[in-house]
Formats: structure tokens, C-alpha cells, sequence
């Protein structure tokens, strides 16, 4: 093993050189040698197609994504998982989302696991019966607002309709209960489940509120999952800077929060590839503009609150904005100052989500760090490439399957107040609607690796040394194996928060702390230096 | 809905589950087909469970683990998944060159009712000339029916059927000792070699799922029931099965005594001084050899602390939950220590659970028995029972910190505590280690609640 970064695109014979022919063309298409032309445009990778068999990937299933991600962090829905165990075990309290119930003893169901607990007998004669009993036994034992039921994978094939039952269960119980066709084999990775949540939660759940907070300057924060307590953070800089949250999807939110969220002034994207969904459907349908946003990142962060404040154009919210971002500047210049020394020049590679990958290049940049090879686990080409692609995406059978709903205008509310103020924005040189991908913003030459497999990684690790890794759990301890550090960025190793400008600093730390550990002294006994 | 004060105990009577306290049946048959020598998990099915799984296991162990899948897509879930099934089989003999691929099934292809073993030779008919090819071991592991711990049995199992054969017999000694903790499995291994034993242990994670950090780079992890050992199975001088309820239908031991005649023997893990004591004497009169000075030294060691300790732990009213086995040996323990078993609960159904309590109760208590629970049911039992202090998996922890309850951690899964895949729960020197800790749990939560901050407790 060396030091030396060998050429990236050397790498990519030897990182598809094990596997038939077949898995290694198309795998040749998802791994490319970032490059930007002139005009600002990448090379094109292959995305969001499924994994072969027997490759071991990273990438869950469209259940975890429907329920684990987007519906998870809700505190006052319950999720009810029609299956057999396992799939509602394993989705237990295992993404690492936070909440604050406003009082202790608000409603918080975050805690829980539910199950229909399938048997076999379900299996042969059918589950509804037993998934109608379950829904009135959660409503018995926990009255709750709302109820989301979640379908498995043998819930389809057996046919059990959760839709007809849940509208059933809902007519009968007097609260809001919708189903989720979201089985674990539609689509190819969580991102299916991503969108199914998306649609379900619009039809039945956004446009429902009637009022919206009192503020001046009412966004939605849409992608940001509170994990380690970022959307904490961002919900403490929006307060200062005088921006009222009406609903974050989905961190620490409340299904009131979504009910109202067609009210809101702006709609800000944070994780693009979960969400971007509900974005297009409300602006379709109510008239409110979007764009993307990144909060991970001072310079991402402090963009951000500007373009917010040139959106609204108050001067008051300028002033506020420019205030808040100085005052916390303080405290970053300081930690750049002391981190960049002890992490200049440090080598990072990032294999993780559908935005993380992109998100946080930035931080590693700070500090003089080098990002040089990422790629996403589930996202689709606009997310590298950028939103100008959509149009050439070529909808292949795993995605068709995936319900797109027809969204129009709607009579009574639309608001085409807000088409005329994006249309006075966008002449002033504003974007909207807009993701630039995460390859724009990467260095030529840098490797790109769509949906990483076991097997890769560790023949990318083989070859060259990074200084630090980031990925999931999954892939911590075979990455630390090779005697890299790995860091989490799906549940940040229990650290955070990371969003945001104090965010920014707690991450510094723990990169340090991780990169220049004293324990990458040990790896060898002294007996077996010299040798 | 609510259950009233001392009921007694009964089945739960809801339909649905809410905290569960078991994991699903592919989940036991992947670790243990890891504990087997150049093997490789794999799924056939969607690859949401093979994701699910590897990340629960890796959640306490904290090691890698492969397991492959099929990655069925809609048509295979109609259509049936034979075509998935071999391309997967062939991409993962590519990348890993495994020696085996244990393969078990997932509810979906359970429920499309896909005939694997048929897959499985049709693929052993076309490659018969190619030296390469793994040895594919199939289990059937539906999750509808059983939990984790059938899986983990049903796949041992299946691995030994693969490859005893009749053979003269040998100075061998298998040991199937279930779900165990890495260091348990050490502990075995240890025992064996004290008494100038030869041991086959099956399967054998404590190095893949355990292992050192790495010098050089390791297509997959080192370790495993050695494959050139398993070919002795079937002449074995004598197999045991360590268990309180598993059926011998399921199990490996079982399976060498009915077709090779081998001598078995069926026996609780050794948790606790007397299931210490009979492992002990049996490995004794299995060898001929006296139990060890060492031993009696733990022993004596062991017993000194219990009656310096007695102080703390006498009367003290506890509940214990988690897998069957593990509870079962804990109670025999706790019990002989003098505590007060409120609560035995259990989350997969298990045969003859209650008996098996029963059977396992040194000293007083009648426990409130749940078999086939889960933590709604846990909870409401505790509502009634008022034990001061838990024992069992992480997932007791919501309910711990409810309830301010002290939790000692033992068991699978433990992944809010650094180092739960080592603990030793075997021997004298397990039971002390258990010993020590539920004093200092019961300490620990009585000086953090104590106004005045005692030093000497
Ligand atoms: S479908 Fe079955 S095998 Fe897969 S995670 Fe769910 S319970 Fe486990
Ligand atoms: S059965 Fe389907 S829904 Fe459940 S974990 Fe597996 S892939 Fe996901």
C-alpha cells in the first residue's frame, strides 16, 4: 500500500476486473473520471439502475425509504408495518433522527416499532383482517392523529390491498390512516420508496391545514432529517434571522407542520433526492416557488440566508441575516484557524446517500482537505450532473413502476402571486427549481463511483489510502480494517450536529479527532516494525 | 386493554407487534454461515433484507459482514427468482471466490414459492467440471413462521448434513453451541484444550465476526469452523448440542446421532456455577482428565465473591428477557444467586419455555412467564411486577429509561454499549464477570440516585 495516489482512472480496470462481463460493461458506465468542459458540462454516468445479484451494495430497499427515511422522523404518526417482523425490526430506531416534542407529554412515537407480525397463515389466506385488527388495536392503545401503513414485500405478492383497508380503518376510527405500496423489490434502492413517500404524503396529508403561522417569512424546509440535531440548529439560525419554519419534512416535524405546508412563501431543498418530489407537486398545485439550498457548510449555509433574504427582498431580513451569519462566523474562522493546520493536504473520499456525498465536499474544503473520489448509494444522474439533464433520463422498467402522480393547478388555491414574484426574481438573475449536481462542483480527474459495491470499495482502499472514508455503518469496520478511519455520515457515529456554522465546527473536531487519532500508531507491535 | 394486577400469566392477546423482541430467521442462518470457513451469506430475495440484516449484525459485532442477495426486481417477485438466483451465485463466486455460499431464503421468496434446492442442482448439474465452483448450502428460512434463533439451528444444521459423512471413528469432539458471544466461543474452545480435547466447533465466529485489525488486505475475513475438519463430523467420538428448548429436529448434534450413531449430548450452555459444573464433568469424563487446579481456583473464587456480594443481590427483584436459551441459563444463574425472578420473557415462540423456567429456578420465585412477547407486553408486566432492576438486550433500554430501571446488557443485541459481541458469559469466570456487573449495575443506579452521593457502598 502507498502513499502515492495512483492515477484514479487506472483504478477503474482494476475495480471491474473480477467480475463477469456482463456486471463489469455496466458497471463501466457508473464509474467515471469527473471532467468539466468549458461550458460547465460533466460527462455523463450511468444511475439509479438495479444492482446486479450478487453484488454486495450498500443500498437498502424502497420500504427502508419510504419509512425509514421520509416517514420515520415524524413523531405524532404511527408507522405501521404490514409484514412479517424483520422489516420493521430492523427499521427500529436505527436511522438516527432526533425530535422535540413540544411538551413531555406530547405525542412521540418515535420510540416504536409496529408490526402486523405476519404468520403463516396470513401468508395463505390473506393479512387484511389481521392488519384492520392491528390498526384499531394502535388506535386503542395510543389514539393517535394519524396512521401510515407500510407494505412489505409478501404484502404484494399475496395481494393484501393496504389502501382499501386503510381507507376502511380510517372511515371507522374518525382519524387520518393511509397505506404505502412501498415493497422492498419496486424500484432499485431506497430512492423509490423516496418518491412513494412524497406521493402519498401529498395526497394525503399536504393541503389539509388551514392556517398558516403567523411571519413574515414563511419557508418549508424540505430534506432535512434531524440527524444528530441539525435541524435544531437551522431551526435556532432561522429564529434569529426572523424566517418562520411552517414545516420541516421530515425532522422534528409534526403532521400538523405538513398539513399546513402548502401555506408556506418558499419551499427550501436541502436533500434534493428525497424529496424534490413534494417541491414540483406543491409548486404545481399552490403556486410556491423552490429552490435548493445546502446548509452544511458555512459558505453553503451563509448563501443560502442571503438568497432567502434577496427572495423576500426586506431589508429588515438583510440586516438580520447579515448580523447572524457575522456572529457566527466568529466562531468558525476561529476553528478553521486552528483545524486547518492539523488537516490541510488530507485526502477524503465520500460514498454515502443521495446528497451527503455532494454536501459535505464543502466542509472537507475548509480545512484544506481534498475530496477525491465520491458517489452517491441511491441517487439518480441530476444529482451528478444536474437538474438540466432530467429531460435525457431514460426511464428504464424498475422505475416505471413508480407511481407519477398528474398534479395541476389548484382552482381555489393557487396562489399566482407567487409565479409573478419568481418570474420578477428570475429576471433579476435568481434560479429556481434549480440543483447543479455534485460533479460540477468536483475536481477534473476526481473518480466517481455511482452505487460503490463491497468488492470495489475494497480494491479502492487496496490501491489507494485516503485519509479519511465516509460512508455508513455498513462499511465502517471493513473500511477501518485497512487501518482508515470511516466516519458515518448516515448517522454521523453518534456525533453532530453537523448543519449550519456552529455545525461546521463540531465537525472539524471529529474529523480531526478521527484523522489524527493516536491509535493508527498501533496497528503494528513493535515486534513487527522493523520486519 | 390493559392487563390488571397479578394476572397470571397468559398468552398476549393482541394482534399486532409492538417492540418486538426477536429478529427474523435469515438473520440466525447468515451469522451462521459466517462462522463457517470461506463461506459467504446469501439471500435469496429482495436485497432490502440482506442491507437490513448486515446492518443489524454490524451494529454489535462491529465487523464487516457480506451477505449478497438476489436483488429481486418486480418481474422476479411474479415471475420467480431461478435467473437472479444464478446470476447472483455467479457474480459472488467471481468477486470473493468463496468456498461455500450459504444460501437462505428471505419471506418473499418463500412466499412466490421458489424450489432453491431445485436451482441448487440444476447449477451443480452444469458445473460439475469446474473446480471452482462453491459448495452452495440452501436452509429455508421463512420469517413467518420462527425467529433468528431457528435460522442460526436450521442453518447449522444444514451445513453439517453437507458435509458428515460416515467415517471410522475419530479423537474429535463436535460442539454446537448456538448464538453465542465470541468470547463464549473462546471460552469453549479454552475448555476443550485444557482437558487435551480436540474440538470441532460449529459455526465458529469468533475470529470473522471478532477478528484483528488487519495487516494485509483479506478478501474475506479469516476464520470459520475449518473446512477440513467438518469432513470428521461423522465420526466424531461425541457431539454435543448445548440447549434448554431447541427441538432435536433442529439441531446438529441431533442430526450426527441419528444418522451416524454418534454419541450426543444434550446440555444447557454453561451459564452459571452449575451448568459450569456438569460442562466441566463432562469434559472429565470424556478425557479422563481431572477437572484442572485453575478451574477449582475460579471456582473458589467465584463462590468467595457470591458471599461478599450476597449483600447486594439477595432478594432483589429482577426481569429477564431476550432469546430463549441465553434467559434460560441466565435464570438458573440469577436465581442460584438469590435474586428474586419476577419476569421471564422470551420474544420467539418457543416448545416448553414455561417448563424449561420452571426446571431452571433455584430458590423461590414464581416468575411471571411470556412466551412469544414483546416489549408492550414486557412493559405492562413491569407495570404490575415491580422488579428493580432489567436484564437483557439494548432493546430494553426504552423501557429501562421509562421506567428508571437500572439494565444490564447481555445477549444479542447489544449496540448502545461498546464490546457487547465479547462479552463472556461461560464458565466460573463468565458468571463472575455477570456476577460482578449486576452488583455494579445495582450500585451504579443507587449512588446516581442518591442525594447524598455515598463513596463506600
Ligand atoms: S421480509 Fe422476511 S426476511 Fe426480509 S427482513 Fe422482513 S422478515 Fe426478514
Ligand atoms: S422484505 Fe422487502 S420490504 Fe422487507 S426489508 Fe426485505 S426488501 Fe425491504
Amino acid at each position: 500500500m502507498s502513499n502515492e495516489t495512483p492515477s484514479l482512472e487506472d483504478l477503474k480496470e482494476e475495480l471491474i476486473a473480477a467480475y463477469p462481463k456482463k456486471v463489469a460493461k455496466k458497471r463501466a458506465v457508473q464509474i467515471v473520471t469527473n471532467d468539466i468542459t468549458e461550458d460547465g458540462s460533466v460527462p455523463e454516468i450511468k444511475a439509479n439502475t438495479r444492482t446486479a445479484p450478487g453484488i454486495i451494495t450498500q443500498r437498502g430497499c424502497c420500504y427502508a425509504g419510504c419509512k425509514g427515511v421520509v416517514l420515520g422522523p415524524t413523531r405524532d404518526i404511527v408507522n405501521l408495518v404490514h409484514g412479517p417482523i424483520g422489516c420493521s425490526f430492523y427499521a427500529w430506531l436505527t436511522r438516527r433522527n432526533q425530535t422535540l416534542p413540544p411538551t413531555p407529554e406530547s405525542e412521540n412515537f418515535i420510540n416504536y416499532m409496529f408490526s402486523t407480525d405476519m404468520q403463516d397463515n396470513e401468508i395463505i389466506f390473506g393479512g387484511e383482517k389481521k392488519l384492520a385488527e392491528a390498526i384499531r388495536e394502535v388506535y386503542e392503545n395510543f389514539h393517535p392523529r394519524a396512521i401510515g401503513v407500510f407494505s412489505t414485500c409478501p404484502v404484494g405478492l399475496i395481494g393484501d390491498d393496504v389502501h382499501t383497508v386503510s381507507r376502511q380503518m380510517s372511515e371507522e376510527l374518525g382519524i387520518n390512516i393511509f397505506g404505502f405500496s412501498c415493497e422492498g423489490y419496486k424500484g432499485v434502492s431506497q430512492s423509490a420508496g423516496h418518491h412513494i413517500a412524497n406521493n402519498q404524503l401529498f395526497k394525503h396529508v399536504i393541503g389539509r391545514g388551514t392556517e398558516a403561522p403567523e411571519g413574515k417569512f414563511r419557508v418549508n424546509l424540505l430534506g432535512e432529517y434531524n440527524i444528530g440535531g441539525d435541524a435544531f440548529v437551522l431551526e435556532d439560525i432561522f429564529e434569529r434571522c426572523g424566517i418562520t419554519l411552517c414545516s420541516t419534512f421530515s425532522g422534528n416535524s409534526s403532521i400538523d407542520q405538513f398539513e399546513r405546508s402548502h401555506l408556506a412563501d418558499l419551499n427550501l431543498v436541502m436533500c434534493h433526492r428525497s424529496i424534490n418530489y413534494i417541491a414540483e407537486m406543491i409548486e404545481l398545485k399552490y403556486g410556491t416557488p423552490w429552490f435548493k439550498v445546502n446548509f452544511i457548510g458555512p459558505d453553503g449555509s451563509a448563501k443560502a440566508l442571503r438568497k432567502i433574504a434577496e427572495y423576500f427582498d426586506d431589508d429588515e431580513l438583510r440586516a438580520n441575516v447579515e448580523r447572524v451569519i457575522a456572529e457566527e462566523m466568529i466562531a468558525v474562522t476561529e476553528a478553521r484557524k486552528r483545524f486547518t493546520p492539523r488537516l490541510q493536504g488530507k485526502k477524503a473520499m465520500l460514498f454515502v446517500g443521495g446528497s451527503r456525498a455532494h454536501h459535505y465536499q464543502d466542509l472537507f474544503t475548509q480545512v484544506g482537505m481534498e475530496t477525491i473520489s465520491a458517489g452517491y448509494e441511491f441517487a439518480h444522474r441530476d444529482d451528478y450532473e444536474g437538474r438540466d439533464v432530467l429531460h435525457s433520463i431514460k426511464v428504464d422498467a424498475d422505475s416505471r413502476n413508480i407511481e407519477e402522480l398528474t398534479i395541476t393547478a389548484d382552482p381555489e388555491e393557487y396562489r399566482p402571486e407567487y409565479t409573478d414574484l419568481k418570474k420578477a426574481r428570475e429576471e433579476a438573475g435568481m434560479e429556481f427549481s434549480d440543483y447543479k449536481g455534485m460533479m460540477p462542483e468536483m475536481k477534473k480527474g476526481s473518480l466517481i463511483i455511482d452505487d460503490i459495491s463491497e468488492h470495489e470499495t475494497e480494491i479502492l482502499l487496496n490501491k489507494v489510502k485516503p485519509d479519511i472514508f465516509c460512508a455508513g455503518i455498513k462499511e465502517k469496520y471493513g473500511v477501518q480494517k485497512f487501518g482508515i478511519p470511516c466516519k458515518q455520515l448516515h448517522s454521523y457515529d453518534y456525533g453532530g450536529p453537523y448543519a449550519g456554522f456552529s455545525g461546521a465546527v463540531n465537525f472539524f473536531e471529529d474529523i480531526d479527532r478521527m484523522v489524527n487519532a493516536s491509535v493508527w500508531k498501533h496497528l503494528k507491535a513493535p515486534w513487527a516494525k522493523g520486519a | 386493554m390493559k392487563s390488571t394486577a397479578l394476572n397470571k400469566p397468559k398468552a398476549p392477546s393482541y394482534a399486532s407487534s409492538c417492540n418486538a423482541c426477536r429478529q427474523c430467521t435469515p438473520l440466525g442462518a447468515c451469522l451462521a454461515f459466517k462462522g463457517i470457513e470461506g463461506a459467504v451469506p446469501f439471500l435469496h430475495g429482495s436485497q432490502g433484507c440482506a442491507t437490513y440484516i448486515r446492518r443489524y449484525l454490524i451494529s454489535h459485532f462491529r465487523e464487516p459482514i457480506d451477505i449478497a442477495s438476489s436483488s429481486f426486481s418486480e418481474d422476479s417477485a411474479i415471475f420467480g427468482g431461478e435467473r437472479n438466483f444464478r446470476r447472483g451465485i455467479g457474480n459472488l463466486t467471481q468477486q470473493y471466490h468463496p468456498k461455500i455460499i450459504g444460501v437462505a431464503t428471505t419471506c418473499l421468496s418463500e412466499t412466490i414459492g421458489d424450489d432453491v434446492p431445485s436451482f441448487l442442482r440444476q447449477i451443480d448439474k452444469d458445473v460439475s467440471e469446474t473446480e471452482n465452483q462453491p459448495k452452495l448450502i440452501h436452509v429455508s428460512t421463512p420469517s413467518y413462521t420462527g425467529s433468528h434463533i431457528d435460522g442460526f439451528h436450521e442453518a447449522t444444521r444444514a451445513v453439517v448434513k453437507t458435509f458428515a459423512t460416515r467415517s471410522p471413528v475419530n479423537n474429535r469432539l463436535a460442539l454446537f453451541p448456538g448464538m453465542i458471544s465470541t468470547e463464549d466461543i473462546r471460552s469453549l474452545k479454552q475448555d476443550i484444550k485444557a482437558f487435551e480435547l480436540h474440538g470441532i466447533l460449529a459455526p465458529d465466529y469468533s475470529d470473522t465476526m471478532d477478528g484483528p485489525a488487519w495487516e494485509s488486505y483479506h478478501r474475506m475475513s479469516p476464520g470459520g469452523t475449518p473446512l477440513s475438519e467438518m469432513t470428521l463430523f461423522g465420526g466424531v467420538k461425541a457431539a454435543i448440542d448445548f440447549t434448554h428448548v431447541v427441538a432435536d429436529k433442529q439441531l446438529a448434534g441431533a442430526y450426527l446421532q441419528d444418522t451416524f450413531g454418534v454419541t450426543r449430548h444434550r446440555l444447557p450452555a454453561p451459564i452459571g456455577i452449575s451448568a459450569t459444573d456438569d460442562w466441566l464433568d463432562l469434559l472429565s469424563s470424556l478425557s479422563g482428565i481431572k477437572i484442572p487446579l485453575s478451574y477449582e481456583e475460579q471456582r473458589g473464587r467465584l463462590i468467595d465473591a457470591i458471599v461478599d456480594g450476597h449483600k447486594y443481590l439477595s432478594k432483589v427483584p429482577v426481569a429477564l428477557f431476550g432469546e430463549a436459551d441465553h434467559v434460560l441459563g441466565l435464570c438458573s444463574f440469577i436465581s442460584s444467586l438469590g435474586l428474586d425472578i419476577q419476569l421471564v420473557a422470551t420474544g420467539g415462540k418457543t416448545k416448553g419455555f414455561e417448563e424449561a423456567v420452571h426446571q431452571n429456578m433455584q430458590g423461590d420465585s414464581s416468575p411471571e412467564i411470556l412466551n412469544g412477547s414483546d416489549f408492550r407486553d414486557i412493559e405492562s408486566a413491569v407495570d404490575r411486577l415491580y422488579p428493580r432492576l432489567l436484564v437483557g438486550n439494548s432493546k430494553g433500554y426504552t423501557l429501562a429509561r421509562r421506567k428508571n430501571l437500572p439494565l444490564l446488557r447481555t445477549g444479542f443485541p447489544i449496540h448502545d454499549r461498546f464490546g457487547g459481541q465479547r462479552l463472556l458469559h461461560f464458565g466460573y469466570a463468565g458468571a463472575q464477570r455477570l456476577l460482578d456487573e449486576l452488583i455494579n449495575t445495582i450500585i451504579t443506579h443507587r449512588q446516581s440516585e442518591s442525594d447524598v452521593g455515598w463513596t463506600y457502598i
